[in-house]
């Protein structure tokens, strides 16, 4: 160890052979070789899902550990940094896309699937001969209208509030970082847990408006392409924001225990531009999925 | 090229800081981070995927010696076209490029390995895991996936208990494919030695970098669309059911948002290739290489706006077709800056044909056939002849085989004495070349006939008349299967030392190849570049002839 600290900076870090993504791999098989079991209801049992999740969130944490740890140990250059900051950046791009696959649905659905149903155009046919009667709208569970009659959460009530809350958390966590480079590390700690507990609160709101719309609106992932729309965007906004909370979470409780620098400290702006990633793509749901 | 380096392993640096030499035994290969190893293994792993993919459709044309039924039922027959498209083009075609570019960037560029090797090594190791669950379907009940590699709803989704599991081994082969792609980006973006400007690298950096961008743009999307299929199926959403006012076309737009720049990450880097070996037996400079290099940008941008030229026949507004139409034929310009460029090199070059440069004007010639069919497919009104039927095979399998396989085999043998440091047999390779070749137009040429005639794809019996152009593509298909031996005997012995093979391959192999690559030993130091490499201005490949 001694002559890779007398030697840090100079050299690019290549790691030692490593057997965490080979196990990851082959947990990540048994996860979703047990879901589609499940799926297919071929009685295979729970186990494989259960220990998957449990090896592979394991993994998971021991490889960010052991990152966190070289990093902490001095043996990352600037070069080293800018790879994960290049990295990061293209993993969000690469999830921008993800999002873009559905927010393309919707827009499909609304511009042209729909109104192509309703007879629009050249597609009076369609309407004739297949959905007679039919007039396309929005909200729509499609001419079949499946799910039944259900209605849809106002924008401007929980959503608004929860625009609020995310708009504020990307406020605290700039506190935070500035706070950070400022080498004030108390105020920036304080900022970070006031950061998870806007997280929170977004997801706990979330979580009720979910309840809301199963047990009263009749809204539910079956209520036709709205439905389908609705729950599939905001359902994995939720989960990014999820897993953007437990991030935000390890990154704090790594400062409480003096890890990062103020010149130093890509782990914290990746989550950082992990965050502001998932508060915006809120801010595109709130306005197509909610608003308009 | 399995274990050619080892004993390099701490050869001309006389570093020991961490033991750098490689674990043993099986151990060295599910541990290793290190470029080349995951090089090696991302090739053996396309080879046996071709191997096994390439056994599926002499099960196709087998059944489609004759007319009539044979062999197999259309239902395993249907399986075989999906399976075999899903196995060459993310377990073949892809898998080899990024094991290319897996071993020669670094050395390209000039650094010590891929900027994140833990990833690469997740990035690799997914791959067999997603195919043995993929081809594990093939015995589950009710078969594995038939409804075509494109997956189109709702047949797709009358898939039985293997569904769910064709579902989540695209979303791994998604994961590797973008962790795989960041990685080459990063790189590249990070990783040159200094005064490698991105206007001097070698043009198989420049074509991975624009194919991994490509890759982390559209492999999400794909995942997207797996996804609704797999909750239309199982959690009752209606993405793809009129019913509930969705599309089943919402699918198709969706797929090839993905699928039309995935056919560019099936050819960039093969234009990256023959850009680099052209040049080094034409013992010029390649011509034109900043058009090279924004031609490719070109078309990665337009691979974006042509997606729909896949659905002409679906019922899109006129509008809709004539866009795609038009932004499609656009394409054939920066393709043509292309072959123009690779013709221009050859122009008045001292040319000599060893078989890395008969593989890449082998591919020149074939390819843009391939490339002439494209624009013929291109056009709207004519397509609507042409969609699904064996034109459109005759014209994919044209850019796909004598395109990018071509150009896997002839970077294999360009650049695999720089890996083990041995010659591979130059008559042998001549005589894979021309027994390739023969046998490839022999298997595809007919069928652009049969398909102008009306013969559909996917259908494993077919009309009398398309007899004789069939015969013809089986006898092709099974020459062209067979001739392959030789090159994996080649390739194996380079690797292993058969037949008295020595390692006895100069640094430059090639005299008139450049760049940092043929400045090391071959076979290349285990590490190769720990600390960045001097570049001398006679190795930089992206000269500027003002």
């Amino acid at each position: 160890m001694g002559t890779q600290a007398a030697q840090k900076s100079e050299r690019y870090f290549v790691p030692q052979p490593s057997a965490w993504p080979f196990v990851l791999t082959a947990s990540l098989i048994a996860l979703l070789g047990g879901v589609s079991a499940y799926l297919e209801e071929d009685h295979i049992g729970p186990i494989p899902i259960y220990a998957g999740l449990a090896v592979a969130i394991y993994i998971i944490f021991r490889w960010f550990r052991g990152v966190a740890l070289e990093s902490e140990g001095g043996m990352y250059s600037a070069q080293v940094g800018r790879t994960y900051r290049w990295g990061m950046s293209w993993f969000i791009f690469s999830e921008v896309m993800f999002f873009g696959a559905f927010f393309g649905a919707l827009f499909y659905a609304r511009e042209l699937s729909l109104p192509w149903l309703g007879g629009e155009g050249s597609k009076i046919a369609t309407n004739l001969t297949l959905w007679p009667g039919f007039e396309a709208h929005w909200p729509s569970n499609g001419p079949a209208q499946l799910g039944g009659a259900f209605k849809t959460i106002p924008a401007f009530s929980v959503p608004a509030i929860n625009t609020a809350i995310l708009l504020t958390s990307g406020v605290t966590i700039t506190m935070a970082h500035h706070a950070l480079k400022a080498s004030k590390r108390g105020a920036c700690i304080l900022w970070m847990w006031a950061t998870v507990a806007l997280g929170c609160a977004f997801l706990y709101l979330q979580a009720h408006e979910y309840i809301e719309a199963y047990t009263e609106l009749n809204l539910t992932l079956r209520s036709g392409i709205y439905g389908s729309t609705f729950f599939m965007l905001t359902g994995f906004h939720g989960m990014h924001v999820t897993l953007g909370t437990i991030m935000l979470i390890s990154i704090t409780l790594r400062l409480m225990s003096g890890h990062f620098k103020p010149d130093s400290h890509f782990g914290f702006e990746g989550v950082a531009w992990y965050w502001h990633f998932v508060d915006v793509v809120w801010l595109g749901l709130f306005v197509v999925v909610y608003w308009l | 090229m399995a274990h050619a380096h080892d004993d390099h392993a701490h050869g001309g640096h006389g570093h020991d800081d961490h033991a750098h030499g490689p674990d043993k035994g099986i151990m060295r290969w599910i541990k290793t981070t290190n470029h080349k190893d995951l090089g090696t293994l991302y090739l053996f792993f396309a080879f046996i995927m071709f191997f096994i993919g390439g056994l599926m459709s002499l099960v196709i044309r087998a059944e489609l010696f004759h007319p009539g039924l044979q062999f197999v039922d259309p239902e395993f027959f249907n399986q075989m076209t999906t399976l075999h498209a899903l196995v060459m083009i993310f377990g073949g075609l892809m898998p080899a490029f990024t094991g290319l570019a897996n071993w020669m960037v670094p050395m390209m560029i000039g650094c010590s390995d891929l900027a994140l090797p833990r990833v690469n090594n997740w990035g690799f190791w997914l791959l067999p895991f997603a195919f043995t669950m993929l081809l594990s379907t093939m015995f589950m009940p009710g078969g594995g996936p038939a409804g075509g590699w494109t997956l189109y709803p709702p047949l797709s989704l009358q898939t039985a208990n293997a569904f769910p599991f064709l579902i989540f081994s695209i979303h791994l082969m998604g994961i590797s494919s973008i962790t795989g792609a960041i990685n080459v980006v990063v790189t590249i973006l990070n990783m040159r030695t200094p005064g490698m400007t991105l206007l001097k690298m070698p043009l198989f950096a420049w074509t991975w970098l624009i194919t991994g961008y490509l890759l982390i743009a559209v492999m999400p999307v794909l995942a997207g669309a797996v996804t609704m299929l797999l909750t239309d199926k199982y959690f009752g959403t209606s993405f793809f059911s009129a019913a509930g006012g969705g599309d089943p076309v919402l699918f198709q737009h969706v797929f090839w948002f993905f699928g039309h720049p995935e056919v560019y990450i099936l050819i960039l880097p093969a234009f990256g290739i023959v850009s680099t070996i052209i040049p080094t037996f034409a013992r010029k400079q390649l011509f034109g290489y900043d058009s090279m290099v924004y031609a490719t940008a070109g078309i990665a941008f337009l691979s974006f706006i042509v997606w729909a030229h896949h659905m002409f026949t679906v019922g899109m507004p006129l509008a809709g077709e004539l866009f795609f139409m038009f932004a499609t034929m656009l394409i054939a310009v920066p393709t043509g800056v292309k072959v123009f460029n690779w013709v221009a090199t050859m122009w008045r070059g001292s040319m000599t044909f060893e078989t890395p440069m008969l593989f890449a004007v082998g591919f020149v010639f074939l390819f843009t056939i391939g490339g002439f069919s494209g624009v013929m497919l291109a056009m709207t009104p004519v397509d609507f002849q042409y969609h699904d039927t064996y034109f459109v095979v005759a014209h994919f399998h044209y850019v796909l085989v004598p395109g990018a396989v071509f150009s896997v085999i002839a970077a294999i043998y360009y650049w695999i004495p720089k890996w083990t440091g041995r010659m591979y047999n130059e008559f042998w390779g001549k005589t894979h070349f021309w027994l390739s070749t023969i046998f490839i137009n022999l298997t595809f040429f007919p069928q652009h006939f049969a398909g102008l005639a009306g013969m559909q794809r996917r259908v494993p019996d077919y009309a009398l008349q398309f007899t004789d152009f069939n015969v013809i593509s089986s006898i092709g298909a099974f020459g062209f299967f067979v001739s392959q031996f030789i090159f994996i005997f080649n390739v194996l012995a380079s690797c292993y030392g058969w037949f008295g093979r020595q390692r006895n391959a100069p640094d430059r192999v090639w005299e008139g190849a450049r760049g940092l690559e043929w400045t090391v030993p071959s076979p290349a130091p285990y590490h190769t570049f720990e600390d960045p490499p001097e570049l001398p201005a006679h190795e930089v490949t992206g000269v500027h002839d003002h």
